[in-house]
C-alpha cells in the first residue's frame, strides 16, 4: 500500500538550538537533520551556526566545523574532500549533491542538510546504501568478452573510446538514484539511473562482447521501463553526467535490436 | 592498566555492563583496505581458490586511489621506444638510492603486464588516435636512455586514473564473488607469541559490533597518513591505521621521515592538480612571471622528481617571490594549452580548479603550493609483500602471516621520494605479487591453530578507553594541534634545531592523547569514536615520523636538512627502522641495509651518483 504521509516515528520534530560560536564576526545558519538510532526518539532538526572565518568555504567544511567545535556527535561520511570518492552525497538545500564541491555561496540564507531523501536512514546524514551498491553489482560491471585475450592491450579506437565519457566517471554517490521519483517508489525493483548508466557503459564499449546478455538483463518493465524521463538524476548529478541520456539510449538499442 | 584503560569503568571492556560481543570469522587471507592493492590482491587470492576476505573502513570505490589522477607508468613503449631498464634507472634515481633494486626490478619489469591486465578487466584508458593503443603522458623524472630524452610512459584515463582503476578492479572483485566487510574499522592485529599474525579485530560501523577475523595470511593495505599534516592532497580517511597497528604490535615502520610535498596542491584548499598538468605542457613561473625551474633543473624543467620542484617552488617563495597577496604561492599555467587538450585529456583538474580556486584553466594560471602527498615510509617488506623485521641479525626475517601492500609498504621502490605515477603501478604489481605469494605457500581451508585467549583484549580496551574517553580535550583540538606541529617542524626544509622542536612539540601532542574526550558513546556508526582511533593512529605515525627525521643528519629525497645539505651515503645509505613504544612515546632507531643487488642478471646494480635533472 501506498502510505501518504509519513509514519509517526519518522516525523520530524524540532531539536536543538545549538549556541553561537564566540567571537566569530560572520557566521552561517545550518539547520541539520538528527537522528540517533540509540533513543528511540522522533528525527530532529538542530540548529547550528558556522563561524565562517575559521572555515573553508563548502557545505563540507561547515559540517566538519561544527564537528570539531560544536557537536562532536553530528555523524556524517565524508572522505577525499574533492568530488571524486563520493562519500559525503546528501541532500542540501533540497537538492541532492556532494557537501564537499557545494559552496556555502550557493545556498541563500540557512544551509539545510538532510539524508539522501527515500533511503534508510542509519544514523543523522548516514543512509543505508546496500540495496543500492547491490544494483550496482547486478549489471555486471565488469568486461566480458569471448575472443582469445591478446597478449598486450585491447584496440580501441580514439572515437569508440570517446564514447564512454559521460559514463564511467560515475563516483556511486546515489544522488541521482535517490533524486528520481521512479526509484523512490520502486527501488527494490527498478535499478535506478546509477546503476543503468553504469550499464550503459559497459554496452557502449566497443571491447565488451556481452552486449546482447546485458540487454536481456534490462528488458525488464521495471529494472529498465521505470525511468519516465523525469531527469531529476541528470539535474543532480554533481559530476554532470546525463543518466537519463544513457537510459533512452539503452532504450533505443532494445528497440534496434528488434528491427 | 585496566583502569586506565577503561577510565575507571570497571576493568573488563563493556557495552553498557556487559561484554562486548565478539562475532568470529575464519578466512585463509584477510586483507585490511580496499583501494588499489588491496583490492588487487583480493582478486588475486580469490582466483588462487583461497577464501579472501576485505575489511574496509569506506565502501571500495571510496578509498583513496579514486583521488589519483595522472596515471599509471609502465614501459609499453606505445608512444614511442621504451624499455623497463630506463624506468628502473629514473625509479632508482627518483628513490635517490634508497630504493632496494631487487624490488624496484620487480616492478618496472612486470609493469606493462599489469597494466594490460587491468586494460583486459577494462579499464577506459585514453587511446592513441593512430592505432587505438594506450595513450601515455610523460611524467616528472621519467626518461629513457637512462636520463637523455623524454619519456611518455605514464598511461592515464584522461586524469582520472585513479578513479578508472578502482572502479575496474572493484568490478573484477564484483566478479569473483570476493567477500567484503564494509564501513568495517580494523582496530589492531592479532598477534601470538611466536611473533605471527593471526589476523586483525575490526568494528563494524553499522551496528557496532566486534568481529574477529583468524586467518593464515593479513594483508594490510591500509594506505598513507598524509592526515598527520594540516594540509594535505589526501582524504580525510587517509590515517594510516595499518602503520599503527604495526608499531603497536611492536614492530617497527621503515623511512618514516621520507614525507612528499606534491608541488601542485591548489593554495587553501590542498586539493591535487596533477602532475600530468605539466606532463601536458603546463609550467610553474613566480611572481615575475619567470619559469624559474629552469635555473633548478635545466633538463627536466617543470618535469622533474617532485622533491626537487617542491624545493624549488619553496625557494622562490621564501626569496620573496611568491605570487598573491601574501607572496606564499606559485602559479601554475595552463592557458596556453589547447583547450581541446584541456577538455579531453584534463577535464577533472579544470573542474577541480574551477570549484576549488576560482578559476578558469584556459584563461588564467591556478594558485598552487607544495602540499603533502604521499609517504614512501611504512611497513618494510620484500617484494612478495611478507613484512620484513630486523631478527638475530637478519635484517630481511620475514614476519609470518603478514603483508603489507601499497601505500602502507615500504617495500621499498621509492626510497627516499616517488617519482610520479609509479604508486598506482605499485599498488597492481605488489598486490598481484602477495596474492601470488599466497597462492604459492597457502592452502585453501588450512586448519589454523587456535587463537591466544586474550586475542581481543588489547584492541577492545582500546575501543573502550576511547569510546568513554572523559579528559579535557576534545579530539579535535588534539587532531589540530598535531597537524600543526607536523605542518610546522617537519615539511619541505629541515633543520635540526625545527625538528628538535617539532620532536619535543609532538610528543607533548602523544602525552595529551591521555586527556582525550569523546563525546559520542553510541556503537551506531560513532564517527567521533572513528576519528580518535584515527587520531591515535596518527599521532603515533607522527612521532615516528619526527624522530626519524630528527636522526638522519643527511639530505636526501623528499628529506631535506639544510644544516646537512649533501647526501652522504657513506653513513646514510640505509633504511631507518623505529619502534614506538606506544605506551610512553619511547622511539627506538635502528637500521636495515639498502638492497644493493638486482633481482636478475637482465640487469646491473645501478651505482650512486650525483642526482641532476
Amino acid at each position: 500500500m501506498v502510505e501518504f504521509a509519513l509514519p509517526k516515528n519518522s516525523k520530524i520534530t524540532e531539536g536543538k538550538t545549538w549556541p553561537h560560536p564566540v567571537r566569530a564576526k560572520t557566521e552561517r545558519e545550518y539547520r541539520v537533520y538528527r537522528w540517533n538510532p540509540d533513543d528511540g526518539a522522533n528525527p530532529r532538526i538542530d540548529t547550528y551556526y558556522v563561524n565562517t572565518d575559521d572555515c573553508g568555504p563548502m557545505i563540507l567544511d561547515g559540517l566538519i566545523w561544527l564537528k570539531n567545535n560544536v557537536d562532536a556527535t553530528l555523524t556524517f561520511r565524508r572522505s577525499c574532500r574533492e568530488g571524486i570518492c563520493g562519500s559525503c552525497a546528501m541532500n542540501i538545500d533540497g537538492t541532492n549533491t556532494l557537501a564537499c564541491t557545494k559552496a556555502m555561496s550557493e545556498v541563500k540564507g540557512t544551509v539545510r542538510v538532510y539524508p539522501l531523501p527515500h533511503m534508510p536512514v542509519v544514523k543523522d546524514l548516514v543512509p543505508d546504501l546496500t540495496n543500492f551498491y547491490a544494483q550496482h553489482a547486478s549489471i555486471q560491471p565488469w568486461l566480458q568478452t569471448v575472443s582469445p585475450t591478446p597478449q598486450k592491450e585491447w584496440k580501441q579506437s580514439h572515437d569508440d573510446r570517446q564514447k564512454l565519457d559521460g559514463l564511467y566517471e560515475c563516483i556511486l554517490c546515489a544522488c541521482c538514484s535517490t533524486s528520481c521519483p521512479s526509484y523512490w517508489w520502486n527501488s527494490d525493483r527498478f535499478l535506478g539511473p546509477a546503476a543503468l548508466l553504469q550499464a550503459q557503459r559497459w554496452i557502449v564499449d566497443s571491447r565488451d562482447e556481452a552486449t546482447g546478455e546485458r540487454l536481456d538483463n534490462l528488458e525488464d518493465p521495471f529494472r529498465l521501463y521505470r525511468c519516465h524521463t523525469i531527469m531529476n538524476c541528470a539535474k543532480a548529478c554533481p559530476k554532470h553526467l546525463n543518466p537519463s541520456k544513457a537510459i533512452a539510449e539503452i532504450k533505443r538499442a532494445l528497440v534496434e535490436r528488434q528491427v | 592498566m585496566a583502569d586506565n584503560a577503561t577510565n575507571g569503568k570497571g576493568a573488563a571492556p563493556s557495552v553498557n555492563g556487559r561484554a562486548y560481543p565478539i562475532e568470529d570469522h575464519s578466512y585463509d587471507v584477510v586483507v585490511v583496505g580496499a583501494g588499489g592493492s588491496g583490492l588487487r590482491a583480493v582478486v588475486g587470492c580469490s582466483e588462487a581458490g583461497l577464501r579472501t576476505a576485505c575489511i574496509t573502513k569506506v565502501f571500495p570505490t571510496r578509498s583513496h586511489t579514486v583521488a589519483a589522477q595522472g596515471g599509471i607508468a609502465a614501459a609499453l613503449g606505445n608512444m614511442g621506444e621504451d624499455d623497463w631498464r630506463w624506468h628502473m634507472y629514473d625509479t632508482v634515481k627518483g628513490s635517490d638510492w634508497l630504493g632496494d633494486q631487487d624490488s624496484i626490478e620487480y616492478l618496472c619489469r612486470n609493469a606493462p603486464e599489469a597494466v594490460y591486465e587491468l586494460e583486459h578487466w577494462g579499464l577506459p584508458f585514453s587511446r592513441r588516435e593512430e592505432d587505438g593503443k594506450i595513450y601515455q603522458r610523460p611524467f616528472g623524472g621519467m626518461t629513457t636512455h637512462y636520463g637523455k630524452g623524454t619519456a611518455q610512459r605514464t598511461c592515464a584515463a584522461a586524469d582520472r586514473t585513479g578513479h578508472a582503476m578502482l572502479h575496474t578492479m572493484y568490478g573484477q572483485a564484483l566478479r569473483h564473488s570476493a567477500e567484503f566487510f564494509v564501513e568495517y574499522f580494523a582496530i589492531d592485529l592479532i598477534m601470538d607469541d611466536d611473533g605471527r599474525c593471526r589476523g586483525v579485530i575490526a568494528l563494524n560501523l553499522d551496528d557496532g559490533t566486534i568481529h574477529r577475523f583468524s586467518a593464515q595470511m593479513t594483508m594490510l593495505a591500509t594506505g598513507g597518513y598524509g592526515r598527520a599534516y594540516a594540509s594535505c592532497t589526501g582524504a580525510h580517511t587517509q590515517t594510516g591505521d595499518g602503520n599503527a597497528m604495526v608499531l603497536r604490535a611492536g614492530l617497527p615502520l621503515e623511512d618514516m621521515e621520507f614525507v612528499q610535498f606534491h608541488p601542485t596542491g591548489v593554495y587553501g584548499a590542498g586539493v591535487l592538480i596533477t602532475e600530468g598538468a605539466r606532463g601536458e605542457g603546463a609550467y610553474l613561473v613566480n611572481a615575475e612571471g619567470e619559469r624559474f625551474m629552469e635555473r633548478y633543473a635545466p633538463s627536466a624543467k617543470d618535469l622533474a622528481s617532485r622533491d626537487v620542484v617542491s624545493r624549488a617552488m619553496t625557494i622562490e617563495i621564501r626569496e620573496g617571490r611568491g605570487v598573491g597577496p601574501k607572496k606564499d604561492h606559485i602559479f601554475l599555467h595552463l592557458d596556453h594549452l589547447d583547450p581541446k587538450i584541456l577538455a579531453e585529456r584534463l577535464p577533472g583538474i579544470t573542474e577541480s580548479a574551477r570549484i576549488f580556486a576560482g578559476v578558469d584553466l584556459s584563461r588564467e594560471p591556478v594558485p598552487i603550493v607544495p602540499t603533502v602527498h604521499y609517504n614512501m615510509g611504512g611497513i618494510a617488506t620484500n617484494y612478495h609483500g611478507e613484512a620484513l623485521i630486523k631478527k638475530d641479525g637478519n635484517p630481511d626475517h620475514v614476519v609470518p602471516g603478514l603483508m603489507a601492500l601499497g601505500e602502507a609498504a615500504c617495500v621499498s621502490v621509492h626510497g627516499a621520494n616517488r617519482l610520479g605515477s609509479n604508486s598506482l603501478i605499485d599498488l597492481v604489481v605488489f598486490g598481484r605479487a602477495a596474492a601470488l605469494r599466497c597462492a604459492d605457500m597457502l592452502t585453501a581451508g588450512d586448519k589454523q591453530p587456535e587463537l591466544p585467549k586474550d586475542s581481543a583484549d588489547k584492541a577492545l580496551s582500546r575501543l573502550d578507553k576511547f569510546r568513554f574517553a572523559s579528559g579535557g580535550t576534545p579530539t579535535a583540538a588534539l587532531r589540530g594541534r598535531m597537524q600543526h606541529v607536523m605542518q610546522n617542524n617537519c615539511a619541505v626544509f629541515r633543520t635540526g634545531d625545527v625538528l628538535k622542536e617539532g620532536s619535543k612539540l609532538i610528543h607533548e601532542v602523544f602525552d595529551g592523547t591521555s586527556d582525550i574526550r569523546t563525546t559520542d558513546r553510541s556503537l551506531i556508526w560513532n564517527s567521533d569514536l572513528v576519528e580518535t582511533l584515527e587520531f591515535a593512529n596518527l599521532i603515533e605515525q607522527a612521532v615516528v615520523t619526527v624522530d626519524s627525521a630528527v636522526n638522519r643528519t643527511e639530505s636526501r629525497g623528499a628529506h631535506a636538512r639544510e644544516d646537512f645539505p649533501d647526501r652522504d651515503d657513506k653513513n646514510w645509505m640505509k633504511h631507518t627502522l623505529t619502534w614506538l613504544d606506544t605506551n610512553t612515546g619511547k622511539v627506538t632507531i635502528d637500521y636495515r641495509p639498502v638492497h644493493t643487488y638486482t633481482l636478475t642478471n637482465d640487469v646491473s646494480y645501478i651505482e650512486p651518483k650525483a642526482r641532476v635533472y
